[in-house]
């Protein structure tokens, strides 16, 4: 039977805690970064010049279709190659984070604006709205509405995917476990506290995103 | 003829209209005078609500001109000279229209429906365009509901909702698309007494209608249509009492018999 000594992992809290920071701040940073991605890549994509939608239709697809890690790995050590920078760990991994989330958010907001029926728009035409008005009016405050539950989940993936930054030697939350692991040979306990943290920070936030959905959706349709 | 024409409200004339190769509209010409009221009938596919929707121009017509009061609008079928955003937008807030689907804004309550277009459009003061609201949900009897979202009203209480948010602009003229055909029958009622008020203070008004009835109760003239031309127009004792062309015979039967 396997002794479990969570206590032997009191010593290394700081450690812990750089990676909690970490985590959180680059969930944080992906997160922002992302949405203002998605919200410029999903009106984008409204527009009806094809030389406008057209790239960030292809943008999307490229981010959408390939794995994150593939992404992750390819900003890291192939981009600065292709342009003769130098790029951190740090910068290639918040880049693609951001334009991976930034994909998935542009989708979840050009959906939630063309779902709504088009007899809001005809309606707010009809009362001779601009095409500005109308979507600061009418649609937008509908569409996000809608929008908010799968933002949310977006979201909750993103700080999930921050997970793959130890890949790059950033010292998130798990690589700050890896070497911890490596220190004490007790993967047992730390890859387990390393999974709790995670639970602890993410239980709460799908429950709150659950409640919020509901609250949404019962409210005047 | 000419001298009616000249103080026409609505004038539309050789209006034509294709959606790729289907003809909606052939050469359309249609004046209504001040204060009139006009009941458009036909079979569906006739083309009757694309003419009223080219009226605001929420469909752009091909070819021809659209008048309403002072405003006017020539399509020559070239897309470089179709009209601005803003010049769309400030003709169309001197018409009000009515929807089938009411398409009232369900994040507004009743009242803030009415004043949306006053306050975003008119930039008329919040408070005034409340108490304007207030007043015109009295006028379709619904001073009662006005705090309350769409989704808890019925239908016939949508539709004179989204009746007073059409006049809250106070527009030339009203053009109902069908105002009463998504309705249960027993609410058609309520809509119908709308219209009816609206039709005795002199509103201009053009009705896409089904309600044969009503059409000839309320309307000083009544256009029908099929397959995109006026078959016959007239007051009601002629196009609908005594219909002289086979086509309008035929669709009037149905709703005789």
């Amino acid at each position: 039977m396997y002794q479990w000594d969570f206590g032997s992992l009191w010593q290394f809290r700081s450690i812990i805690g750089i990676g909690f920071v970490y985590t959180l701040s680059y969930t944080v940073a992906c997160i922002a970064l992302g949405l203002m991605v998605g919200l410029v890549v999903g009106l984008g994509r409204l527009s009806s010049n094809p030389f406008i939608s057209g790239p960030l239709r292809a943008f999307v697809e490229v981010f959408r279709c390939t794995p994150v890690l593939v992404q992750l790995v390819w900003f890291y050590y192939a981009l600065p190659v292709l342009l003769g920078i130098e790029m951190s760990a740090g910068t290639a991994a918040m880049l693609s984070l951001a334009l991976y989330g930034g994909a998935f958010y542009s989708e979840i907001i050009r959906g939630g604006i063309v779902s709504i029926d088009v007899g809001q728009s005809e309606a707010g035409w009809a009362l001779g709205m601009t095409r500005f008005q109308l979507m600061k009016r009418v649609i937008l405050p509908q569409a996000f509405k809608r929008m908010t539950p799968p933002l949310v989940n977006q979201s909750i993936m993103q700080l999930k995917n921050t997970s793959l930054l130890s890949v790059l030697a950033v010292p998130d939350l798990l690589y700050q476990g890896q070497i911890i692991a490596h220190e004490t040979y007790r993967p047992l306990e730390i890859y387990t506290l390393v999974a709790i943290i995670y639970f602890l920070i993410l239980l709460p936030a799908t429950i709150w995103a659950k409640r919020l959905e509901n609250r949404l959706s019962v409210q005047h349709g | 003829m000419n001298n009616q024409h000249a103080h026409a409200m609505i004038q539309i004339s050789n209006l034509k209209k294709a959606f790729g190769e289907h003809v909606v509209l052939k050469d359309i010409s249609i004046a209504v005078p001040r204060g009139s009221v006009v009941a458009m009938i036909g079979p569906s596919g006739s083309g009757k609500s694309t003419l009223l929707r080219c009226l605001n121009l929420l469909t752009v017509p091909d070819l021809g001109t659209v008048r309403i009061g002072e405003r006017h609008f020539e399509f020559n079928g070239r897309k470089s000279r179709l009209p601005k955003d803003r010049e769309l937008a400030a003709f169309r807030a001197r018409t009000g229209m009515v929807f089938q689907h009411f398409n009232l804004f369900p994040h507004m309550t009743a009242v803030e429906n009415v004043m949306e277009g006053m306050v975003t459009v008119l930039r008329t003061p919040k408070a005034e365009a409340r108490a304007k609201a207030m007043a015109l949900l009295q006028k379709v009897g619904l001073s009662d509901r006005a705090d309350m979202y769409p989704q808890k009203l019925s239908g016939g209480q949508k539709q004179r909702i989204a009746i007073a948010r059409a006049l809250a602009m106070q527009p030339d003229v009203m053009l109902f698309d069908e105002a009463t055909s998504a309705l249960d029958p027993e609410l058609v009622g309520e809509v119908l007494n709308v219209i009816r008020g609206l039709a005795a203070d002199g509103m201009t008004m053009i009705l896409v209608t089904h309600e044969i009835a009503f059409a000839r109760e309320v309307a000083d003239q009544v256009v029908f249509m099929r397959d995109g031309v006026v078959v016959e127009a007239g007051p009601p004792s002629q196009v609908i009492d005594n219909p002289q062309e086979a086509a309008t015979q035929a669709f009037l039967a149905r709703f005789n018999a």
